[in-house]
């Protein structure tokens, strides 16, 4: 099976605890914005989570999407970063925030269209050859219904428009399970259906998270909020996913009602355990317990 | 038919604009939401002192007015709002805070302390290993996190570190002109009071000037300040580090980095969506 196992969100009131913790095939994932610094603690705590556990740098502001392009100062920064600490996994999402010389601290949507397409496989190849490295792209969480905002050039499945960015580009799909889940319920679509159509091949990490239901539309609009557990719909579609693909390194991301530490340890342990059960790999009694 | 560029300026303005026609459709509101909260988050994380002073619902309606007119212009929200303090002192509610543009530029000065480059700072020993008949012409540099700031009409370095502070002192301010000098010879920030003196001194290292020349003009600044105790004190907040001649330092590293992470909240999460509902003040 693949050296990364199940993976947790860094924290910064974790530190400590993420880098003497020892359980088994754990890796770490951060947004390399927040270590965009010339020096100080931020990069020195960093080195310490990355001399014991792998990295994972998941991008929120690649602009990936946007018609201006990578900030390419934010680009050699990236790549600086990605030198010194060597992550294994680089991942983005499949959204814009770069516009007009501002940056909007958002994943925003993108129309499925052959213009999208271009300007997307356009972008992922200045990222991945800066980078020197294969980029993951993350399907986003939608809200709105864009496909026909620009007219008739609208008729790419977002499975259809994933399979043909891998395939254009070179790049990797990151499948955020939580994602597609909340985009089901917020568009009506069948997410079952979605998780059994991605191709397999092309997809080097899973994403896990919680969702909240929106407090004036209620279960109408769930909300991609990352503050919860994981919800049980989006465990049932996880196990169907990786009993048809087989495991991938699965992070457990929680950003906001923070829990501790061991809590965060205990969910990521369920992902584990799931990975190791569909690739046939003897469960070894309780690895995340045999922490240092 | 809308380009792709035409699309995204039109959502872009719509996401500040309060009239777009985006805004009615319920799932604009969670991209229109998550964006201001993404950047309220970030300049709340950045003024702490700030925050504690006029409170969390005033920090936040300012916050908001500040977004509309300066977007982050690149993705590290721990360095937005470098223009907050400025904004802050032509922002008409706040007339009745003259300190608190001040206090923003202290909290701003912590931040850029906090990002700076690491350098060993030079010690006092190796200070005193200087060769006596070369002191006056050496020429020494201000750490790369060093930061320092007169403020001629508040007591702001007072002010600002009493709400830095975990415990409060309620003791009587004196209402009088101060300065900071904030450092980060390692991991965490360290923060003093910096007289005339001091802040003379420290503008002349940073133009290249002698330790002679440094100290001439920290003494046209305050006639008879004790030069020798102001340089022992910028040593001992490792706010120098070695220029020239460079021989005379050798580096090395910190057998004993500090095992504590500066206390500061990580102002960029992933940029989680909030909901739909407005919530900011």
């Amino acid at each position: 099976m693949h050296p990364l196992t199940a993976g947790l969100g860094l924290k910064p009131v974790h530190y400590s605890e993420a880098a003497e913790c020892a359980a088994a095939g754990l890796w770490f994932e951060v947004h390399p914005e927040n270590y965009l610094v010339d020096g100080g603690p931020r990069l020195a705590w960093l080195d310490r989570v990355r001399s014991r556990h792998p990295l994972s740098f998941h991008s929120v502001a690649l602009s990936l999407a946007g018609t201006d392009g990578p900030d390419p100062a934010f680009l050699d920064r990236l790549a600086r970063l990605v030198d010194r600490f060597e992550p294994a996994l680089v991942s983005g999402h499949l959204a814009w925030n770069r516009c007009d010389g501002h940056h909007l601290p958002d994943l925003l949507p993108v129309p499925r269209t052959h213009e999208s397409l271009d300007c997307i496989v356009s972008n992922l190849g200045r990222v991945q050859d800066r980078l020197k490295r294969q980029l993951a792209v993350e399907n986003p969480s939608h809200y709105l219904a864009l496909d026909h905002s620009l007219g008739e050039d609208a008729a790419l499945g977002e499975v259809a428009f994933l399979a043909t960015l891998a395939t254009r580009s070179g790049c990797a799909l990151l499948v955020d399970v939580n994602n597609v889940h909340v985009s089901a319920n917020n568009l009506g679509f069948d997410a079952g259906a979605w998780i059994d159509a991605v191709p397999a091949a092309p997809i080097a990490e899973l994403h896990l998270a919680g969702h909240s239901t929106d407090p004036a539309l209620g279960a109408a609009l769930l909300v991609d909020s990352h503050d919860a557990p994981v919800a049980p719909a989006v465990w049932a579609l996880y196990e169907r996913l990786i009993e048809r693909i087989g495991p991938r390194p699965t992070l457990v991301e929680r950003d906001g009602n923070v829990p501790s530490f061991d809590t965060l340890l205990d969910e990521r342990a369920r992902a584990d355990r799931l990975l190791r059960a569909c690739a046939g790999v003897p469960r070894t009694q309780n690895p995340l317990r045999a922490v240092a | 038919m809308t380009t792709l560029a035409e699309y995204q300026r039109g959502f872009a303005a719509a996401l500040l604009a309060d009239d777009a026609p985006l805004a009615a459709m319920p799932g604009f509101a969670v991209y229109r939401n998550t964006l201001m909260k993404a950047c309220v988050d970030a300049l709340e994380a950045n003024f702490p002192a700030v925050t504690r002073l006029v409170g969390e619902e005033w920090m936040r309606a300012a916050a908001t007015r500040y977004v509309h007119g300066a977007l982050p212009a690149g993705p590290m929200l721990l360095d937005y709002g470098s223009t907050f303090p400025d904004f802050l002192a032509a922002f008409e509610p706040a007339a009745s805070l003259p300190w608190l543009p001040d206090v923003a530029r202290l909290d701003r000065l912590w931040i850029e302390a906090h990002m700076a480059a690491d350098a060993e700072p030079m010690d006092a020993s190796r200070f005193a290993a200087i060769d006596p008949s070369a002191m006056l012409d050496v020429r020494v540099q201000p750490h790369p996190s060093a930061r320092w700031c007169w403020c001629e009409h508040s007591p702001a370095h007072t002010i600002w570190s009493r709400n830095r502070a975990e415990h409060v002192d309620e003791a009587q301010i004196e209402w009088q002109p101060e300065g900071t000098l904030v450092t980060r010879p390692q991991e965490v920030v360290l923060y003093r009071p910096l007289g005339p003196a001091g802040i003379a001194f420290m503008d002349a290292c940073a133009t290249g000037a002698s330790l002679g020349e440094a100290t001439l003009a920290a003494l046209d600044a305050e006639p008879g300040a004790a030069v020798p105790a102001l340089i022992a004190s910028l040593l001992e907040a490792g706010a120098l580090s070695a220029l020239l001649p460079a021989s005379r330092f050798e580096s090395h590293p910190d057998p004993h980095p500090d095992p504590h992470p500066d206390p500061h909240p990580d102002p960029h999460p992933d940029p989680r969506p909030t909901q739909s509902e407005q919530r900011n003040p």
